[in-house]
Order: structure tokens, then sequence, then C-alpha cells
């Protein structure tokens, strides 16, 4: 039998803003979370520009012994899951009833893992990397944190698929409720801030270099973008089966409808249009959802050239003359990666509840590519019940999710 | 460095790292109970000393440093000649 999934809770610790009001107000407003950091110009990076993430202390929250197993993208996602956990009304009482799990997207841990492995060479001594090292240099860094800190006994994952890993992880989430194998799942995804985590990144020039208007510089579909800007932080859902959350009397904010995914088989860094083309078919053919019931694209578009165009295509080739209003979120955060999917869920889940479209700040024309799309370039009132979010990562790994107001 | 100072700089260190308020450090006291070690962490306690003072302590000497007096002891008597 399949199950109806839901979302009961949402958390976020963003450039946007740490609590859903903020964010929802900052999406709104078309703030931008971008800034000019003078600290990675200094290091050397061909663009030193970056989202400003504030850094959480958890010192009130979590004992230093723990603490010490957690890197930045754990800390920030431990925020993210406190407010979302608040925000389902799942306190610890109700998590130690029920078997919850844990699926988070996350796909590095450099600052933690070069921190370490300076003081070993330092040293030459593997003690001198410290009791935390190994558990804050693993990519499933965060979901060994929250499992342990939150006392979590169901599933226990991390979804490691480069730009899509937030995104994966809450397909992966979707269908284990589905199928019956879980009742609740706490997901999300989290992206250290970091200059060390995207250094090699900024060194294949990927980012934006419009140094000198660091709030334009991220314009996704745009005809002038010249690349991303890399972004940061955590976003947390609670995920769980409709029965489960009435049984409980959660709040119900909204319905994962469908999940699609595809592989581009392809080039590493290169993305096609067939590869993203079938993501977002198998995710309107898995939900059996006419392309007329979506009322917002929420793209993955980062603000590259080839990849935006590439997904335009993509979206273009699957909706036709149906011009459904379509955004890059990126264009005020910058590229949040391995948070992005999760992210992403939850700033359109805040425009479909507030009925609004957030704009696509930055965008003033589009190129050949991108004009077959309706992009929205400044916010709007809009009332959808159903959305479509896009996330692409590296190794051509696409996943598509279609959500549903309740 | 006198020891005078071993016992200050090192305290101070102790107490930012393991979060802990200084005047819980007598000599006397027993530095795994003051400072919540456990078998983990007390791998933090062997970097620290050699972060701070270039000492290596190996893990057949941890069984000597019971005590903050130990410590003191331990690393006067290992400091690198100046």
């Amino acid at each position: 039998m399949e199950r109806k999934v839901v979302i009961t809770g949402m958390g976020i610790w963003s450039c946007l803003g740490k609590t859903l009001e903020e964010v929802r107000d900052s999406l709104y407003s078309g703030k931008s979370g971008i800034v000019f950091s003078q600290e990675r110009k200094e290091a050397g990076f061909r663009s030193a520009l970056c989202a400003h993430v504030e850094h959480p202390d958890l010192k009130p929250f979590v004992p230093r012994n723990l603490r010490q197993f957690m890197p930045e993208e754990a800390q920030y996602a431990y925020m993210a899951t406190r407010s979302a956990l608040e925000n389902a009304k799942l306190d610890q009482d109700c998590i130690d009833k029920r078997e919850v799990g844990i699926i988070y997207g996350n796909d590095s841990v450099a600052e933690a893992t070069m921190h370490a492995l300076d003081k070993f060479r330092e040293f030459k001594d593997t003690s001198a990397c410290g009791s935390g090292s190994i558990f804050q240099s693993m990519n499933s860094t965060v979901t060994m944190n929250l499992a342990c800190l939150f006392k979590l006994r169901g599933i226990n994952l991390t979804a490691s698929a480069a730009c899509a890993s937030g995104s994966q992880a809450i397909g992966l989430a979707y269908l284990l409720i589905r199928n019956g194998l879980q009742d609740c799942i706490i997901c999300g995804g989290a992206q250290e801030a970091n200059l060390y985590s995207v250094a090699s990144f900024d060194g294949i020039q990927s980012f934006s270099i419009r140094e000198n208007e660091p709030a334009k510089a991220s314009r996704p579909f745009d005809r002038d973008r010249d690349g991303l800007v890399p972004g940061g932080g955590a976003a947390t859902l609670i995920v769980e089966s409709y029965e489960h959350a009435v049984k409980r009397g959660a709040p119900i904010l909204a319905e994962i409808v469908s999940w699609g995914f595809s592989g581009n088989g392809d080039h590493i860094s290169t993305p096609n249009v067939a590869g993203p083309a079938r993501s977002l078919e198998l995710c309107l053919k898995n939900g059996g959802i006419d392309t007329r019931q979506i009322g917002y694209i929420n793209a993955h578009a980062t603000s590259t050239r080839i990849g935006d165009g590439r997904e335009a295509l993509a979206i273009d080739r699957m909706f036709g003359d149906y011009k459904v209003p379509v955004t890059s979120t990126k264009s005020q955060t910058g590229h949040e990666m391995w948070m992005a999917g999760a992210s992403e869920l939850i700033y359109s889940i805040l425009m479909m509840k507030n009925d609004f479209i957030a704009g696509n700040i930055n965008f003033e024309n589009p190129d050949e590519e991108t004009a077959c799309l309706n992009i929205v370039p400044e916010t709007r009132g809009a009332h959808f019940d159903m959305f479509l979010s896009n996330s692409f990562g590296f190794g051509g790994t696409n996943s598509t999710l279609i959500v549903k107001n309740l | 460095m006198t020891r005078e100072e071993i016992i200050a700089k090192v305290n101070a260190v102790l107490a930012e790292e393991f979060e802990v308020e200084l005047d819980a450090f007598t000599p006397d006291a027993d530095i795994k109970d003051t400072l919540s070690l456990d078998s983990l962490s007390l791998v933090d306690l062997v970097a620290i000393i050699q972060y701070t003072y270039k000492i290596k302590v190996p893990a057949s000497d941890l069984p000597k440093i019971k005590t903050f007096n130990d410590l003191y002891d331990y690393i006067e008597s290992h400091l690198p000649v100046e």
C-alpha cells in the first residue's frame, strides 16, 4: 500500500535568515545574501564573492565533548533541525516513543579534514588530530551527530550526490515513508560555508567575478551571468506519513507528491538537456501530474552559462506551450550546493503558503536559450497549490520533487 | 619557564578548551573528573599539551597523570631545553 507523505516541520539556517519568518521576508523583499569577502581575496581566490552565513553558538545546547564531533555544517544542521522539530511539534519525548530516522544531504567536510591533517603533519603524531576529527571528517558527519544528539533510532543515512544531495535525501525519505518502511524521517541538506570548502571550485573558474556588485553577481538565467556564487548553511524538513502526522496531531504543511531522478551518463561537469528532462518527466509521470497543475518551478539554475541554458531547454521540452512561472532563488542565496535541494523546498513552500513568487533578482535580459521560459524577475503576489523543484549536480545526478499545498 | 608560569598557562588553556571554571582547578583535583574527560576527549588533553608545549605524551605515560599536580610535574620535567 502506498502512503501519503507530508511535511510537518521546517527549519533553516541560511544567508536569508534563521527563522522561517525572516526567510519569508527576505524572499519577498528580494534581499541578496551575497557579500565580498576580503578574507577570500587575501587567501588567493579568483572570486571573493560568497554568501554571508552567520556562525551559530551551540554552547547553550550541546556540551563541549559532543560539540567536538561537529564541524561547521553539522552545527548549521543542528540549529535548522532544532527549529524544524519545534515547528513540527516533535519534542524529545515524542521522538523517544517512535522510530524516527534521518536522511541528510552532505558531500564534503573540507575544513575539518584539512585542520586535522594539518595538525597531524605539523606534529607528526596522529593524536594531534584531536578526539573529534574522525567524526568531523566523514561525509556522514551530519547524520551521525544529529542521530546521537536527538536519539534517533530509525534509518541513519547521508546522501552524497553533489548539488542534488539535499533533494535526493528528501526523495529517499519520501520513498521509504510512502512504502511503509518508516513513519517519520528528519531530512535536509547541509553545506559548509568556509573558504576551504570551495577553493578548488574557485580554481576551475566557476564563480562569478562581478566583485564590484556582490548583490548582482548571482543572476540565474540572465544574459550577462558569469558564474555562480558559493553559499552555505542547512535546511531541515520533517517528513512523515499522513496517518502518522494526523495521529500525533502534527501541523501539516504540504504533501510530497512525487520524486523523479536520472543520471546524465555524460560529462562530469557539463550538463546536458536529456538528463534533466528525464528527471522532470519521471517526476511528473510518477505522480500522475499534468504539467498544468504545476503553478511554479523553483529551478536549479546556478547562474552558469551552460547549466542555466540546459535547464531552460529541459523545462521547455517538458512544459511546451504552458509557460509556467520559473525562478531560481539562488539569485538571492548563491548556490547552497549540498543544502540547496532542501533549502529551496523550504523557500518554495514559504512562497506557496504566503501567496507570492519571489522574483529572480538580477534577471534583466534572457539569452537565446533562457528566452523560452517565463522567468519572474520581481516578486509578485501569486496563488499556487503545487510546485516543482529541480536539483542537479556534478557527475550528472538529477533530482526533481513535486510538492502540493495542504 | 617557572612552575608558576606553567600552572597559569596550562590552566588557562584547559579552562578555555574544556569550558570549565578556573576555580575548579586545584592541585589535587582529579583531571578526568574536573575536565569531564572520557576515553575520547582524553586525546584532546594529549593534543593540547602537544600544541602548547611541543611535548608528546605517549599513551603509556597517561596513567601517571591523575591530578593537576601530576600534569604540572609532567610538563615541567618534559619541557624542551630552551
